[in-house]
């Protein structure tokens, strides 16, 4: 009796190893999620409010799907002729760039960021080094588009009067704030 | 898809042609407008935390309402890439992908982009660190691996804008702004995917040119 007992014990322990064997085996070749496959741009963005601001509704799809090596050359024109319908007075801007080198620069829609040090889109002396949470930017575009070469040009158009967020940002990772 | 419709009713068809027309680059184009591949904004900055890190944030999936956001959900069909040019030529020299996989934001990069443009394949063999996507109303869950962290999961839209009254403007029944305005996004939730890596994981140039893609598998 006792000693079929030990037996029993001896078969149950064996079986214990062998499931811990086998679980380690298969975390060993476990199969990974399937990354396989091609995938095809959808939708796109560097700079803020480009697309909308500047692409008539016809071309925004495909303005999101040109690369941006290409966009300069297929869109740099319409820009000019938008940014003029938006502000027929446009000389300069605050950047001192003309309607052309303005809208050219603009069409290439991708975000400049400074690797050594500021990154902000504007903070009244860096300019186009990135683009932080609090960053104003629609205010600095308005300002671009509207406030000619010193940026007093059509003051009621060069702020929405929105300044920041409706939540305070976090100090640390992930630094956006908790969703309503 | 339903809460913005909901948002768009109760607001009016004013707004809904406003919407239309400016919100950084939310719905901001026909065919992505409402899905799970439209990017609404894209961040890059240096680390509020530490000057040797670079922070780029994604935002998917705009104008979700509260009772909304806890459906939204990632797409296991679309890949989140931020595309990094260091030479100046606007074709990405470095991506850094994610794509969520049962529950996980699992992210590969930055490594260099051998794809160029409009297709790409996922660089699996990549530096890859993987985190919990959190659930809306659940503290933040960070993945912090070899110097990179990652989160993914609902946050509040951290844009602002006085969406009306630039419409008002443009359409002629106002000659400015409101002051003060009225922020369109106050109240709204986007999906975010942030990644915080070392700088020198982004090569040696000064300024980089940066963007953010959405890719579906075809």
């Amino acid at each position: 009796m006792k000693y079929r007992n030990i037996l029993s014990f001896l078969a149950l322990a064996l079986c214990f190893l062998f499931v811990a064997c086998g679980d380690d085996d298969a975390n060993e070749v476990t199969v990974d999620f399937d990354f396989s496959g091609e995938y095809t741009i959808s939708d796109q963005m560097g700079r803020p409010a480009i697309n909308t601001v500047f692409v008539s509704a016809l071309n925004k799809d495909d303005f999101n799907t040109t690369v941006p090596a290409d966009q300069g050359g297929a869109y740099a024109d319409r820009f000019e002729s938008r940014l003029l319908a938006l502000n027929p007075g446009y000389t300069t801007n605050a950047l001192g760039l003309d309607a052309a080198t303005f809208t050219s620069v603009l069409a290439s829609d991708v975000l400049t960021v400074s690797t050594e040090g500021t990154t902000t889109f504007f903070d009244g002396t860096n300019v186009l080094t990135g683009r932080a949470l609090a960053d104003d930017v629609i205010d600095v575009e308005l300002l671009l588009i509207f406030g000619g070469p010193d940026g007093s040009a059509n003051a009621g158009l060069t702020s929405d009067n929105v300044a920041s967020n409706d939540k305070e940002f976090s100090s640390d990772f992930p630094y956006l704030a908790s969703p309503w | 898809m339903k809460n913005v419709k909901y948002l768009l009713l109760s607001a009016g068809t004013m707004i809904l042609f406003a919407l239309s027309i400016m919100s950084a680059d939310h719905i901001d184009a026909p065919a992505v407008t409402g899905g799970t591949t439209d990017v609404t904004d894209y961040y890059a900055f240096q680390s509020p935390t530490d000057n040797n890190n670079m922070v780029f944030v994604a935002n998917i999936q705009g104008l979700l309402s509260p009772a909304a956001t806890g459906d939204a959900a990632f797409d296991e069909n679309t890949l989140i890439e931020f595309n990094i040019d260091s030479d100046g030529d606007l074709k990405e020299d470095m991506v850094i992908q994610a794509i969520p996989r049962d529950g996980k934001m699992i992210v590969f990069g930055p490594t260099a982009a051998t794809s160029i443009g409009t297709r790409s394949t996922i660089k699996t063999s990549a530096t890859r660190v993987e985190v919990d996507i959190t659930g809306y109303g659940e503290t933040a869950k960070v993945a912090n691996e070899g110097g990179i962290k990652v989160f993914a999961g609902p946050r509040d839209d951290p844009f602002f804008f006085d969406l009306g009254a630039y419409q008002a403007v443009l359409g002629g029944t106002a000659t400015g702004f409101s002051n003060p305005g009225t922020d369109t996004f106050a109240g709204t939730n986007v999906l975010s995917v942030v990644v915080e890596v070392p700088k020198s994981m982004l090569g040696s140039a000064a300024t980089l040119n940066t963007w953010v893609a959405t890719k579906t598998k075809r």
